[in-house]
């Protein structure tokens, strides 16, 4: 299995895939990363960019070719390698079928974890309350939303409480957060007191974008609830906090 | 003319947000429709939800890519049952027509009914401006219309409006006693209106769906006044996007239970109106002249675009307006223009002009509530993402209009993407940058992301360093 990291944890975030190699290598399975790696072009194409995004595209659906499956600890990556990359190639039938089949074998994290492997206990164990935070492009282009919360209940000590309106958008959108800062960041108000009316200890999602915008926010704050990824939840052992 | 200010999107968004009043409304009925709506949905099965939705789409599918041939069946309906049928291009030419038709009649009072594409074109205010009186009859648009603003919903135009506002309203505009009553506001309104219903020569109305094969007029209503509009007047006046025409009476069926639960979470509306022309010789009333105004107004535009034409599918139902996270926090008005919410967003730089409407393809977090929501499945992030590329690229809806910082932008990233040796340049620059910097960099995310969030240093190790000196060396 190929690891996709993301730009986003690449960059910001080298803990979070390191947690997503510890759970899979801990349930057996044997990781790879292929080095030359990037982005997968999602901001260039939501801002409109198809070309610029094309380019980046044609490039990890090479890096990628020879993988059994790839899994990506992103909801908004895995679609738009699953289902924009397709639209990128449309009218060229040959890198149309590449971008096809490359879609048919990548799986977001939980997706991976819960429908190819069939766990939904990953061996953490973790004593807390923790709430999940929708990644709209997960939950509404993936359709996977049941995947990640039964593997948060499958964490030994963890209790799940779902917050108001848990499916509603944080507020990033990517760009849009740049662009509209005031509106992003009165949508993403709402979302934190939703978060914070549940006493969670830890908001998880399967997307880094929504955890470091509202991280972003929590830490200003000075919040108590701590944004976690799923994998590192997934990946806490009793008595080692890596947060 | 109409004045469209979707050029003052970013200002008018910022204005709305630090509106307390506003907040405390747009939070409130944007909760009740959305509840109200999942309501009205779980009330059948899923399976048949997604079953009309898809049906829904279909019919609308056929109605729009065969346009010329259902434009043409329901002008000959109509015609066959004694009414008049008018094709027009612009907003100009369909004011210019309806005035027509008033004077020919000796017109001086007209009542409305609520209809979309009558703000669009500004039939209200231009008829107005020729001296005929012109009464907004539905409860929401009378509201707006005493207080000379545009509505800010496409289903609920007083959205903005508390009870507080309206009796203050009501009470500097009609000179009423001071009330909140709900039912005493409507019984004010109501007595207000019944004059206005029975001095009225014309009743102007919109069309929900117009069947092509029958050449029927259906109007979906809560209040009344839609059935009062279109048969205490001598004449019945319906202005209509080219979009609304639907194949055959039994399609009909199909929207009904579509357009309520996804507008206002009823099952059914209370009232659905059926109106076919004129009343023949053996009818006891009804009105004597029927005008159907078939409007044009760019809807061409979309047409041509087989992309975008799926925007031609809207029922105007605001499901996707209610579901908004952008919506829910800067409200209608602030979109400067007749259509809000997503679909406004689309609809916008096609019909308004693409530099007018500039930063509303932008105006979306992509989070795709609407398309889920949308009872004829129209893929409006998709659509919102095509908008965008003609802005970057070029394309039918337009030309390259993004700024030069956004290309330059674009550029850079595309060029520290390219290989992993350029990224790992690009990281080491932001790292050295960062510091000096940190949490406030880089430049264009200064002051903007900044000023309510931190933003995350760039680790300093990347991942793909993590692998290399470690992680990849471990064996499984």
């Amino acid at each position: 299995m190929a690891l996709c990291v993301t730009c986003l944890v690449d960059t910001f975030y080298p803990q979070v895939g390191e947690a997503v190699v510890n759970v899979l290598r801990r349930l057996g399975v044997d990781v790879t990363f292929p080095e030359d790696q990037t982005c997968c072009g999602q901001p260039a194409y939501n801002e409109g960019f198809q070309r610029d995004a094309t380019a980046v595209a044609r490039r990890l659906i090479d890096l990628f070719q020879d993988a059994e499956y790839v899994v990506v600890p992103s909801g908004s990556c895995a679609a738009m390698i699953k289902v924009h990359y397709p639209k990128l190639f449309h009218d060229d039938p040959d890198m149309l079928a590449k971008a096809e089949e490359l879609a048919g074998r990548t799986y977001e994290l939980s997706d991976f974890l819960v429908n190819v492997l069939q766990i939904t206990e990953a061996g953490a164990s973790f004593a807390g309350k923790a709430t999940y935070q929708e990644s709209c492009h997960l939950l509404r282009e993936l359709h996977v939303s049941s995947e990640p919360r039964a593997l948060v209940q499958g964490v030994q000590g963890t209790e799940l409480v779902e917050m108001d309106q848990c499916d509603e958008c944080c507020g990033f959108g990517g760009l849009f957060a740049v662009r509209y800062p005031h509106i992003s960041a009165a949508i993403l108000n709402e979302k934190l007191q939703a978060v914070e009316a549940t006493g969670a200890d830890v908001v998880v999602s399967s997307d880094m974008g929504c955890l470091m915008h509202m991280g972003g926010a929590i830490s200003r704050r000075g919040m108590r609830v701590r944004p976690m990824h799923l994998a590192e939840l997934l990946d806490q052992r009793e008595g080692r906090v890596t947060w | 003319m109409v004045t469209v200010r979707s050029a003052q999107f970013p200002k008018a968004s910022a204005k709305a947000i630090q509106d307390p009043h506003l907040q405390r409304l747009l939070g409130r009925i944007m909760r009740q429709l959305r509840d109200a709506r999942a309501m009205a949905v779980d009330d059948i099965s899923e399976q048949e939800w997604e079953l009309l939705r898809q049906r829904a789409r279909d019919i609308k599918a056929e109605a729009i890519n065969h346009l010329d041939y259902y434009l043409d069946l329901l002008d000959r309906s109509v015609r066959r049952n004694g009414g008049y049928v008018h094709f027009v291009r612009t907003a100009a030419e369909a004011n210019e027509t309806v005035l027509t038709i008033a004077k020919r009649q000796g017109v001086k009072h007209v009542v409305k009914a609520k209809s979309m594409v009558t703000e669009e074109i500004g039939l209200t205010a231009f008829l107005e401006r020729e001296g005929i009186e012109t009464v907004e009859t539905d409860l929401g648009e009378f509201i707006v219309q005493l207080a000379q603003e545009p509505s800010s919903h496409i289903v609920v135009p007083a959205l903005h409006k508390s009870r507080q506002d309206v009796s203050e309203l009501f009470q500097r505009k009609l000179q009423t006693q001071p009330t909140t009553d709900v039912d005493e506001l409507c019984g004010i309104t109501r007595e207000k209106l019944r004059e206005r219903f029975v001095e009225a020569e014309m009743g102007i109305t919109g069309a929900n769906f117009l069947v092509a094969e029958t050449g029927t007029v259906v109007l979906v209503t809560n209040e009344g006044n839609g059935r009062m509009t279109t048969s205490l007047p001598r004449v019945h006046v319906v202005v209509a996007g080219l979009e609304k025409v639907v194949p055959a009476l039994e399609d009909v069926g199909v929207f009904l239970k579509l357009l309520a639960r996804s507008a206002t979470g009823q099952r059914m509306t209370s009232y659905t109106t059926f109106a076919s022309g004129p009343r023949g010789p053996s009818d006891e009333d009804g009105t004597e002249e029927f005008h159907l105004v078939i409007v044009d107004n760019g809807r061409t535009k979309l047409l041509r675009d087989e992309e975008l034409r799926e925007a031609l599918y809207c029922i105007r139902c605001g499901a996707c307006s209610n579901v908004c996270p952008v919506y829910g926090k800067v409200g209608g008005h602030a979109y400067g223009w007749v259509y809000s919410g997503p679909i406004g967003a689309v609809l916008a730089p096609v019909l308004t002009s693409q530099k007018q409407a500039k930063h509303l393809p932008y105006a979306s977090t992509l989070c795709g509530a609407c398309r889920d929501v949308c009872p004829v499945k129209i893929d409006l992030p998709k659509l919102l993402l095509r908008l965008r590329q003609h802005a970057a690229e070029g394309g039918p809806q337009g030309r390259r209009i993004n700024t030069w910082m956004e290309r330059l932008l674009v550029r850079r990233w595309s060029g520290a993407v390219r290989t992993r040796q350029a990224m790992e340049r690009s990281l080491g620059l932001a790292r050295l940058l960062q510091k000096p910097l940190l949490r406030s960099v880089p430049v264009p995310l200064r002051g903007s992301w900044t000023k309510d969030r931190d933003f995350p240093v760039v680790a300093s190790e990347s991942f793909h360093h993590l692998w290399k000196a470690r992680l990849g060396r471990t064996e499984s």
